[in-house]
């Protein structure tokens, strides 16, 4: 879990500065866009590293799901009989949501790619106009698109800020005063990046960015 | 105090269970929550029925034998106490409580509210010792022992293995458990020559015993009455991660 979290957390980083782009301009945040499927060359051919990476992912992503799954069917095969009266795990929040948190997720990451990537749900879907996708996909009539984009990345922050600690604590962390770092810089990682994804939906929809 | 009682009622480890309800009156919010029990077994015993099977043995928090769901809390709602040290003023005249045995895979239920915790004996015989011969207690400073690790692996060796770690988890894990025997000895130049074949049997066996996964959640450390905390699991993973590394060995050996 810990090892496929990383590297998708640092995924998520470098998609995010990555986004923060379209404040610099259509011109920019155009090239950037292109750019992505040419970073490599001319060591590999065009697209190739593109795929390294996309490939380097999933596989991350069904790894994830794999450890996420064993975990699960583990946790209720330990409980055959349950509980009368439970009370709601009282850790966190976070810790409680970690499961339907990231099927949410995923289905939101389906989305996402058929959106932005292929473009099949997004009313431009013009590959080589990234900006204008973009715009059109948050423009203020489509509200609702907006409202799931930012669902999706508030559970990706909740996901991110138990996510990030139990990393931290799979990998070793183990003295007390660590936890607490641990914990803090779990909780500012997660609405760092959370406030970084959804200034670009937000800047759409109050116009800053047309 | 007249309390409705809720109690989970199984006659036998094959037998089904349900939630039988009584009501117990003139109940003190002076007598602990054992007291409370035994109360209402004199009067079922009087009227010639099956008294509820319960786990008990000092009755001063410090055995791990007690151990209920109470209400849904592990130990019930007061923070750092046994069921036994649970006084019946934490509860209001007319309540009605739940009373569940463990529920765990590992612990299957014996009777009523007893279950058989032997899944933890298995996790010690694993490694929780060290096979040195040590003798009658030793001079306090003949081994010297930085205060921080002293310090530590005490509050690692305060747990008393009642389960309620196992019975609050949402995934059903001893992990807390393991972790405090794991690091009491792991902390101390005593436990280092088999510190890394110990976790490595250790986690195995907490395993094969059929608990579930840590998914550092951190619900067994808000209900152990002993207060271990949450970081000792960190210290079994990196162990964990140091003995893997090296290739481990043989448990004991």
């Amino acid at each position: 879990m810990a090892v496929t979290g990383i590297l998708l957390m640092l995924f998520l980083i470098a998609h995010m500065l990555g986004n923060l782009k379209i404040f610099t301009g259509e011109t920019a945040f155009d090239h950037y866009g292109h750019w992505l499927r040419d970073v490599g060359t001319p060591l590999l051919p065009s697209t190739w590293f593109l795929w390294i990476q996309r490939i380097a992912l999933l596989v991350a992503v069904l790894g994830h799901i794999a450890a996420a799954t064993v975990l699960a069917l583990r946790a209720r095969a330990a409980r055959p009989v349950r509980y009368a009266h439970r009370k709601p795990v009282r850790g966190s929040y976070a810790a409680r949501t970690m499961r339907w948190g990231g099927v949410i997720i995923l289905l939101f990451v389906i989305y996402h790619i058929l959106d932005l990537t292929t473009g099949h749900l997004n009313p431009q879907g013009d590959s080589s106009n990234p900006y204008g996708n973009v715009v059109a996909d948050f423009a203020p009539e489509r509200w609702y698109v907006t409202l799931f984009y930012t669902l999706a990345i508030v559970a990706l922050g909740f996901h991110l800020r138990h996510g990030a600690f139990s990393a931290f604590r799979s990998l070793g962390q183990q003295t007390p005063r660590g936890e607490r770092r641990a914990r803090a810089a779990a909780l500012v990682f997660a609405v760092a990046l959370c406030a970084g994804y959804l200034a670009v939906p937000f800047a759409v929809l109050t116009g800053l960015v047309a | 105090m007249n309390l409705t009682l809720r109690i989970w009622r199984q006659p036998g480890p094959e037998d089904k269970g349900r939630m039988v309800t009584y009501q117990v009156d003139d109940v003190s919010p002076d007598m602990s929550f054992l007291e409370m029990l035994d109360v209402l077994n004199e009067r079922l015993t009087l009227s010639g029925e099956e008294p509820v099977a319960f786990d008990h043995d000092c009755r001063e928090g410090i055995c791990g034998m007690c151990g209920l769901m109470i209400n849904g809390d592990a130990h019930g709602p007061q923070r750092g106490t046994t069921a036994c040290q649970l006084h019946m003023r934490q509860f209001s005249d007319g309540e009605t409580i739940d009373i569940e045995p463990w529920r765990a895979r590992a612990f299957p239920v014996i009777k009523d509210l007893v279950v058989n915790r032997g899944a933890f004996d298995k996790i010690i015989a694993a490694g929780g010792y060290i096979t040195a011969p040590t003798g009658s207690a030793p001079d306090a400073h003949a081994t010297p022992v930085a205060k921080a690790d002293a310090d530590a692996a005490f509050e690692s060796a305060a747990c008393i293995g009642c389960g309620a770690c196992v019975a609050a988890c949402p995934n059903g894990s001893g992990m807390l458990f393991t972790a405090a025997k794991l690091t009491q000895l792991s902390l101390l130049p005593q436990g280092q020559p088999e510190r890394y074949t110990r976790v490595i049997g250790m986690v195995d066996a907490h395993d094969e015993a059929g608990f579930g996964g840590c998914t550092n959640a951190g619900e067994c450390t808000v209900v152990c009455p002993k207060g271990i905390p949450l970081n000792t699991i960190g210290r079994l993973n990196r162990d964990y991660l140091t003995a893997t590394a090296k290739g481990g060995g043989t448990p004991g050996s």
